[in-house]
């Protein structure tokens, strides 16, 4: 059985926020390795360059610009929440994160195809 | 007290990233255009002071925000706590400056141009 709060849309906010960050952390390191290829290894980076051509990885690149753009719109969520005086529109705050962070990702995947 | 700086040091880091990730999106969706590829990024990022300082300022930043995120979530959903804790914050600090800063390097200054 799901417990209650759990259904709430702040806690859906809650660990959105979450997960992406703890996505972002293990993406970080793969990203910085194959950057610094262009040093080391450029042609290997090369090939990997061209491997996400394949449209399955721009599907995994949509989703990590999501993850990106969801944990940022959602940090200044919550970031207005503690700092700012309290809003009743808290839930109408986190769709837009969500919202804004499904546009950003489109707007890339749009360009990335 | 620890635990306060912290506080304030992922707000503060959040804060400085706020901008550079807006601009860190707005070039990806511009570069992505037509695909990448090692010389096409080089051109952009090699012998700039301008993506040095936005992209190392971005891994000082993510570094300190990713190591107090971890360190909250690992003593919330895995109970570490003490020594560890404070090993564990250290090695994803030290793990992302490393890497990060090799990365800034490798497109910016690494090939000779400064």
């Amino acid at each position: 059985m799901i417990r209650p709060h759990r259904t709430h849309a702040l806690w859906l906010a809650f660990i959105l926020h979450r997960l992406s960050g703890i996505g972002l952390a293990l993406f970080l390191p793969v990203h910085f390795y194959m950057l610094s290829l262009a040093l080391t290894d450029p042609d290997q980076l090369d090939g990997f360059l061209a491997f996400t051509d394949l449209l399955l990885v721009k599907c995994a690149e949509f989703g990590l610009v999501f993850l990106l753009a969801v944990h940022m719109f959602g940090g200044l969520r919550l970031m207005a929440l503690e700092f700012l005086p309290w809003s009743p529109r808290q839930k109408s705050y986190a769709a837009t994160a969500v919202a804004l962070a499904f546009f950003v990702s489109t707007g890339f995947f749009l360009q990335a195809v | 007290m620890l635990t306060l700086r912290l506080y304030f040091a992922q707000r503060l880091t959040a804060l400085i990233m706020a901008p550079l990730t807006l601009g860190h999106l707005a070039v990806m969706i511009y570069a992505v255009q037509g695909g990448l590829s090692v010389a096409e990024i080089l051109a952009r990022t090699q012998g700039s002071v301008a993506w040095f300082l936005f992209y190392g300022g971005f891994v000082v930043a993510v570094a300190v925000h990713a190591a107090i995120g971890l360190r909250v979530v690992v003593s919330e959903w895995l109970g570490v706590r003490g020594i560890a804790l404070s090993v564990f914050s250290l090695v994803v600090l030290a793990t992302l400056l490393l890497l990060g800063g090799r990365a800034v390097w490798a497109v910016t200054f690494a090939g000779g141009g400064l």
